[in-house]
């Protein structure tokens, strides 16, 4: 709660981007709707920014605002625009979408031969990275009480109870060094190699890459006793440590 | 400075009102000037508890809306010196509470008390949270059951992550366990969960353990903090409660089961 009822927060959103070269709506519809049936679930509803600062020719306003219309039916949410800031159009402020600023990424100079070759209609760069580095850990060293919800994109190591009703989240491994009591899910994106490890397994329900066990079973197996949980050939091991 | 502390549980009827008074009462009886303000706006209960019902003319709200100063809203107590109530309105909702008058009116009572008490209401909607914002402790009422014990960590989250300490990444709300209606029978027939199981799942430290009572029932239905009953064992075991609370050591009490009588024992106990 805070006085305005309300908090401001910086946020990274990863979006696509949809950079313009040659404008013709109806090549853009057309071959945009074709990426997207490609991989429906990865567009539906994704943000994207329509970049316009690689076309040669100008666009009027009516042209670009029809653009942003029918890359909206398209299921697509477009939540700003950019160009190139020395070519900013006469009618910038007039744009139902906001301008955002341009990329800081300089584009490398590749020779004019080959960039004659590749230019296609439509370029759909997804900005989405690889990310190989591993996710750090996230350490908690207070109680999880109920209600409250703990998620860590690498491990999650908590040095203290989780009570019932609560829910710890990892990509990676989960640790606890107290009591679990309430809902642990580990490799929650799909990692069959994460485990669970805990002090004293209480748990109401665990899961390895959404294979799960809930506490009834669990107490069959091992019930108040230190234990790690793991997925052999598809199935889940409580084993006590 | 005042200390601002909340007396809250997640869920009804375990006894907030009931401890919030006796604790007051009790802090005022050792001479530090105590005010125990009523959150709970629309079902106004402090004032029947504390005996003073006829006596509210204005309230917490209309003194937030500024139709009446502090000093009109105060009640004073008059069984225990250095005591007031500031009660809750009856006839309007918690949205009558906004965070800028809460705080207006704690930073107003801090100029002239020593301890500020604010009875929760129960849930964690808006009103538990309001009565919680600015404390800088808090005592969580817990009956001896499962789901008033499943409640109150609930609570004890909020107070971590919904309070103004928190939100200001300032050192966080002490937090003190209050056991009310144990009944050392039943725990020892298995019907309710010990002290020790409390303790475990809650994992804060003890602040008393209040044994079942008829005195409590009769006390407030006198309008008298139960505190003020040194003859029973309710009121000695808030006292002690106080005791910790300003930081004396205490031994446990009324934990065992009550022995048999010599006659009882000689009759085949």
């Amino acid at each position: 709660m805070t006085d305005s009822g309300f908090r401001l927060k910086g946020s990274v959103v990863t979006t696509v981007l949809l950079e313009i070269q040659t404008f013709s709506i109806d090549d853009i519809v057309f071959h945009l709707k074709e990426k997207i049936n490609q991989v429906p679930h990865f567009f539906n509803q994704a943000p994207i920014i329509i970049d316009i600062s690689k076309m040669k020719r100008g666009i009027r306003l009516e042209e670009f605002e029809e653009l942003i219309q029918s890359v909206g039916a398209l299921g697509l949410g477009v939540i700003g625009w950019r160009c190139d800031p020395e070519a900013l159009p006469v009618w910038n402020a007039s744009v139902t979408v906001p301008l955002l600023p341009a990329s800081k990424a300089r584009p490398i100079n590749i020779s004019p031969a080959i960039k004659e070759e590749t230019s296609p209609d439509v370029v759909v760069k997804t900005v989405v990275e690889e990310r190989l580095v591993p996710q750090s850990s996230k350490v908690i060293t207070k109680p999880i009480r109920s209600g409250q919800q703990v998620y860590s994109e690498g491990d999650l190591i908590i040095l203290n109870q989780v009570s019932a009703g609560a829910e710890v989240l990892a990509d990676g491994n989960i640790h606890v060094y107290g009591a679990l009591r309430g809902r642990a899910l580990a490799g929650v994106k799909g990692d069959v190699e994460a485990r669970i490890f805990c002090k004293s397994m209480e748990a109401e329900l665990v899961s390895i890459a959404g294979s799960f066990m809930l506490s009834d079973a669990l107490q069959n197996i091992v019930w108040k006793d230190s234990a790690q949980v793991l997925l052999v050939d598809d199935s889940l091991e409580i084993v006590p440590l | 400075m005042a200390k601002i502390i909340v007396v809250t549980s997640g869920k009804g009827g375990v006894g907030k009102t009931t401890s919030s008074a006796a604790i007051g009462t009790g802090i005022a009886l050792k001479g530090h000037k105590t005010v125990i303000i009523d959150f709970d706006v629309g079902l106004r209960n402090l004032d029947l508890i504390m005996g003073c019902e006829r006596r509210v003319v204005y309230d917490f709200v209309n003194v937030i809306n500024k139709e009446a100063t502090l000093s009109q809203a105060l009640i004073k107590d008059k069984r225990t010196k250095d005591l007031f109530i500031l009660p809750a309105s009856q006839t309007r909702d918690k949205d009558a509470l906004t965070i800028e008058g809460v705080q207006w009116v704690l930073e107003e009572l801090a100029k002239e008390f020593d301890y500020i008490i604010c009875d929760s209401p129960a849930g964690i909607e808006k009103g538990a949270q309001m009565a919680l914002y600015f404390a800088d402790a808090a005592i969580v009422v817990t009956n001896p059951e499962v789901s008033s014990v499943r409640d109150s960590d609930r609570i004890l989250g909020i107070l971590q992550s919904k309070s103004k300490r928190a939100e200001e990444g300032k050192e966080p709300i002490e937090e003190y366990l209050l056991l009310t209606r144990y009944h050392p029978g039943r725990v020892a027939s298995g019907e309710m969960l010990s002290v020790s199981d409390v303790e475990d799942i809650l994992a804060i430290p003890l602040l008393g353990v209040i044994p079942e009572s008829e005195a409590v029932l009769k006390a407030s239905n006198q309008g008298t903090p139960v505190i003020l009953d040194s003859e029973s064992e309710a009121g000695l075991a808030y006292m002690d409660a106080v005791d910790r609370l300003m930081g004396e050591e205490r031994p446990l009490r009324f934990l065992e089961v009550q022995k048999k009588g010599f006659i009882k024992r000689l009759l085949g106990g």
